[in-house]
């Protein structure tokens, strides 16, 4: 916990941190590996719609001892499909299992009446179209669109459109994962999958702006210092706000392991699991990416802008310079920095630098002892 | 400012004592609302609580054949969802089941009856012209025949008289024995041309619709069945008229179910509920189906009051324009056209002048409820299909209680794992985190519960879920807030000023998370329908009380624990330990370089 702290404190001041710019390389990799998996999974094994989506077989029984739970396991054994189980006001059952033809549904009705005791002729089975037609789904889609659009234009509002459009592109990451990850478990999608995927939007996107809004104040006056490139400023405020990204990550993921694990895993409860699931790997993947996807792609896109090349250009150049005057020699004169102390650019490169790490890493880092100009 | 002298910005603190004071007061009314409304629990919707299950079976009309097919079943289904589930709160499910079915699922708690009636009885609207009327209540007496009325009322512009009732123009029928015949509407309704004054246009019904489009013109040119009766309506017609009782509830639903099934080109009698009078009816005019949009509203003129606004397609455009061209001409009460639904009147306006251009309005004695009611059906009203109610069964949960034992035992779980990883993470400040926690969960519990009775919310498994969740997104803001006071704490503030600084930048950043959250539940909820809207809502409703809390209680909580000496001193359970959180030179290097300089950055 002490340590914890600790930590927190080394990572705000920037004496520890992972190089999450200068690797991104590495990330962007695993992201498109994760990404084309998910594709893949789709594309073979493609999603199991739930009868909400594409309708299936209702049966509707007489007046049974069968209790709805048993009913529900004999169910999905003869289908092979979650199954819908209600009680009547007559006493019988509505049984719906998604996914069922007619074949399909004279082969089970047979099964059923065996295991529930009665007659098959007594089971009336007929096909239900979903209820969530195509309508409803078109219309999920378009607010979907609509919203990508507004938030870009929010983003790039709020902050500029290199980070909305690294937004936007973790966003699209997180929802490929956690469709592609449905596909691959092979979990029925049901509205409440859905709906989970629904809350990844504003979670995902939530955690962005939060590394983005610190971003956004750290590199205010880039412009004037020449000591950092915009990439290392980047990587700094990933750094100094990963516990806060941690934190959240896990006290929304706490709830919602939960309902997986206990509320699903033990308990047994099915449409929880299609919710938690997807909210997990949602949230999984929205944090992931956030740190590893969308920062980095916005410092990709800024060391593109001639005006941050040019800071490149003149920070190298004054860590060359520093690094012939200077003790540390072949490389940028990097000291552990202090965030925020230190961006309005001093000059102090190597300066106070409490025993730091090896200088390696190619990001420069004062310590800034809190002076600010 | 009772707030810290040290506070180099004054403004930013407000009292935080009064703040809390009248954020507690505002839990306790809303809390005490709950109570007094005697909703103390969340309506939950079909898949946890079940409810009743109306199983619906499309007719061939006679003479339609083909009319029970896909896309008028997905049609259908789509006006029926929309009539059960207006809001898109209340998580009622709609499916086709066979070929002609329709099933209707209801969350327990709903309004059975209406939504029965919603459901079920509203099949078919269309405007049928009126060839007479009569009082419902007088009996058959005295029934007076319609027609040549000399009732003044016709033509005067637009409005009409909301007294009709009061002061029944004594048209004179020509046909049977004489009564007074209902000059006006019901309710002394009007129609008027949503635009301006128009041309009449009193062109021959062209339209394509044979059936539907013949306006039984003039008394002479009636029903086309009915070319013998006099003046006014074809005798049999008349007969039934006369006949026709409508003294009670049920039989004038009788009477309505038994027009209901008429064809489009057939003359029926029906009654209308509202007023006890009475009409025979020509053939339809217009099909409801040509209603575009209909919707409730204040006369912008401000004489009417509350007004129902429509809008025909083309073709329903030529057509009531036909038909309003033909009435206006006529006198009362033959100068009216009846708005029928599925048999049942549902008001039978006047009109006073050809209204073409596809736009109409309906004012005249409507209260807002009224109106909102006849703007439903008339832009609903329109299904497809004629069905017929074939069982209505109560159902148990789906998921049943154990689904959502189970999910609220996970949820107590996930919780409590929340509430150690703060504790053990941030120490006495998780005092306050959980403080907060709880209050939005009461604030979510107790708003859920009143939206219930107020909108038809209805809570679902996956909103269950989604509440869970949002507790846990809602500790996100204060962690946000936490680790900005630390980083001020970090720099070496001291705790009063670490607050005071970091809660501008906090707030900023909670600001705009949040609207992002928002974002997506507002667009959600004005695209889409069902059960996306209702967990958008939910969402919606759990960010907008995360900025809620986060404003009115978090921060004047912290800000008062600020002061408090366990905290300001640093306690090392206070979360604000600055050996803790590493503040390097431990009090040293604190104050005088870094406070005075970082300053100006914030304002």
């Amino acid at each position: 916990m002490s340590r914890l702290g600790e930590l927190g404190a080394k990572l705000y001041r920037g004496e520890v941190g992972y190089d999450f710019v200068g690797k991104r390389t590495f990330w962007y990799g695993v992201s498109i590996l994760i990404t084309i998996a998910a594709i893949v999974g789709l594309g073979v094994r493609g999603l199991n719609m739930g009868i909400e989506f594409q309708g299936g077989a209702v049966f509707t029984t007489p007046k049974t001892s069968v209790s709805a739970g048993q009913a529900e396991k004999v169910a999905e054994e003869a289908a092979g499909h979650d199954a819908i189980v209600q009680e009547l006001g007559t006493g019988g059952l509505r049984i719906q299992i998604s996914n069922v033809d007619t074949t399909k549904a004279d082969q089970i009705r047979p099964m059923l009446a065996k295991e529930l005791n009665v007659d098959p002729k007594v089971i009336n089975a007929e096909l239900v179209g979903p209820s969530w037609g195509e309508q409803i789904a078109n219309k999920a889609w378009t607010g979907l669109a609509v919203f990508m659009i507004l938030v870009v234009i929010y983003l790039a509002i709020a902050f500029e459109w290199r980070m909305a459009l690294a937004a936007l592109i973790a966003l699209i990451h997180d929802l490929t994962i956690t469709v592609g990850v449905y596909a691959l478990v092979g979990f029925e999608v049901t509205p409440g999958t859905v709906i989970g995927l629904l809350t990844i939007l504003g979670y995902s996107l939530y955690d962005t702006v939060v590394v983005f809004d610190s971003l956004k104040e750290q590199s205010k006056d880039l412009a004037k210092q020449t000591q950092f490139t915009y990439s290392e400023v980047a990587n700094r405020s990933i750094n100094s706000t990963l516990v806060r990204s941690i934190n959240t990550t896990v006290v929304a993921l706490l709830p919602v392991a939960g309902l997986l694990f206990i509320g699903g895993g033990v308990l047994g409860a099915g449409m929880l699991n299609d919710i938690s699931l997807s909210l997990f790997v949602g949230l999984a993947a929205g944090a992931y990416s956030s740190i590893f996807i969308a920062t980095p792609l916005v410092a990709d896109f800024k060391e593109r802008e001639p005006q941050m090349k040019a800071l490149k250009k003149r920070v190298l150049a004054k860590r060359a310079q520093a690094a012939r005057d200077e003790r540390v020699p072949g490389e940028q004169g990097d000291d552990e920095g202090d965030p925020q102390d230190v961006l309005p650019g001093e000059a102090q490169a190597a300066v106070v630098g409490p025993r730091t790490q090896p200088p390696s890493r190619g990001r420069g880092r004062g310590r800034p002892s809190g002076k600010r100009r | 400012m009772a707030a810290p002298k040290k506070g180099r910005k004054p403004s930013a603190q407000g009292r935080p004592g009064r703040t809390l004071v009248l954020t507690l007061i505002a839990m306790v009314a809303l809390t005490g609302g709950m109570f007094l409304s005697g909703h103390t629990t969340p309506r939950l919707g079909i898949d946890l609580a079940g409810g009743t299950s109306i199983t619906l079976k499309a007719k061939n009309e006679p003479g339609q054949k083909n009319a029970v097919n896909k896309t008028n079943m997905e049609t259908a289904v789509g006006i029926i969802e929309r009539r059960v589930n207006g809001l898109g709160v209340s998580e009622a499910e709609v499916q086709t089941q066979g070929n002609d079915n329709i099933i209707v699922n209801i969350p327990k708690g709903t309004d059975e009856e209406s939504a029965r009636e919603q459901v079920g009885t509203t099949a078919k609207l269309a405007f049928r012209p009126v060839l007479a009327g009569m009082p419902a209540v007088a009996g058959g007496e005295a029934t007076p025949k319609p027609s040549p009325s000399t009732s003044g009322e016709k033509a005067e512009g637009d409005k009409k008289d909301k007294g009709a009732k009061a002061e029944p123009s004594g048209s004179t029928s020509a046909d049977p024995p004489g009564s007074p015949s209902p000059s006006a509407t019901t309710q002394g309704r009007a129609v008027t041309s949503g635009l301006a004054a128009q041309d009449e246009t009193p062109a021959p019904s062209g339209s394509t619709n044979p059936g539907s489009s013949a306006p039984s013109g003039s008394p002479s040119a009636v029903a086309p069945e009915a070319p013998a009766a006099a003046p006014g309506i074809p005798a049999d017609l008349q007969k039934k008229l006369e006949a026709l009782d409508c003294s009670t509830a049920p039989a004038r639903a009788d009477a309505g179910s038994k027009a209901g099934v008429a064809k489009n080109g057939e003359s029926i009698v029906s009654c209308d509920p509202e007023s006890q009078f009475k009409y025979a009816l020509g053939p339809v005019a217009v099909e409801g189906k040509r209603i575009k949009e209909a919707s409730a509203a204040i006369d912008p003129r401000g004489v009417e009051g509350w007004i129902v606004q429509m809008t025909f397609d083309g073709k329903g455009a030529d057509q009531f324009g036909d038909i309003t061209g033909q009435l206006a001409a006529k006198p009362a009460p033959e100068n009216q056209f009846a708005i029928v639904l599925d048999g049942e009147i549902v008001s039978a306006p006047s009109v006073s002048t050809a209204i073409s251009g596809g736009n109409a309005q309906i004012s005249g004695g409507f209260n807002q409820k009224s109106a909102e009611a006849l703007g439903n059906m008339l832009s609903y009203g329109a299904l497809p299909l004629t069905f017929e109610e074939q069982s209505v069964t109560t159902v148990t949960a789906a998921l049943g209680g154990e689904q959502l034992e189970a999910g609220l035992i996970a949820g107590a779980i996930g919780l409590a794992l929340v509430v150690i990883y703060l504790v053990v993470y941030y120490r006495g400040l998780a005092l306050i985190a959980i403080a907060s926690l709880l209050l939005s969960a009461a604030l979510t519990y107790v708003l859920m519960s009143l939206l219930g009775p107020a909108i038809g919310f209805a809570l679902n498994l996956p909103a269950v879920c989604g509440a869970i969740v949002a507790i846990g997104i809602t500790a996100d803001s204060f962690i946000v807030f936490f680790e900005r006071v630390r980083d001020e704490v970090r720099e070496g503030r001291t705790l009063r000023p670490a607050v005071q600084r970091g809660w501008p930048r906090a707030r900023r950043t909670i600001l705009v998370s949040d609207f992002v959250s928002f974002l997506a539940a507002a667009v959600l909820f004005v695209v889409t329908v069902g059960k996306v809207q209702g967990f958008a809502f939910t969402l919606g409703l759990t960010t907008l009380l995360d900025v809620f809390v986060v404003f009115f209680f978090t921060k004047p909580l912290l800000t008062l624990a600020a002061r408090s000496k366990f905290f300001s001193d640093g306690h090392p359970w206070s979360g604000f330990d600055p050996k803790r959180l590493g503040v390097k030179p431990p009090v040293r290097r604190s104050r005088r370089p870094v406070a005075p300089l970082t300053d100006p950055k914030e304002a």
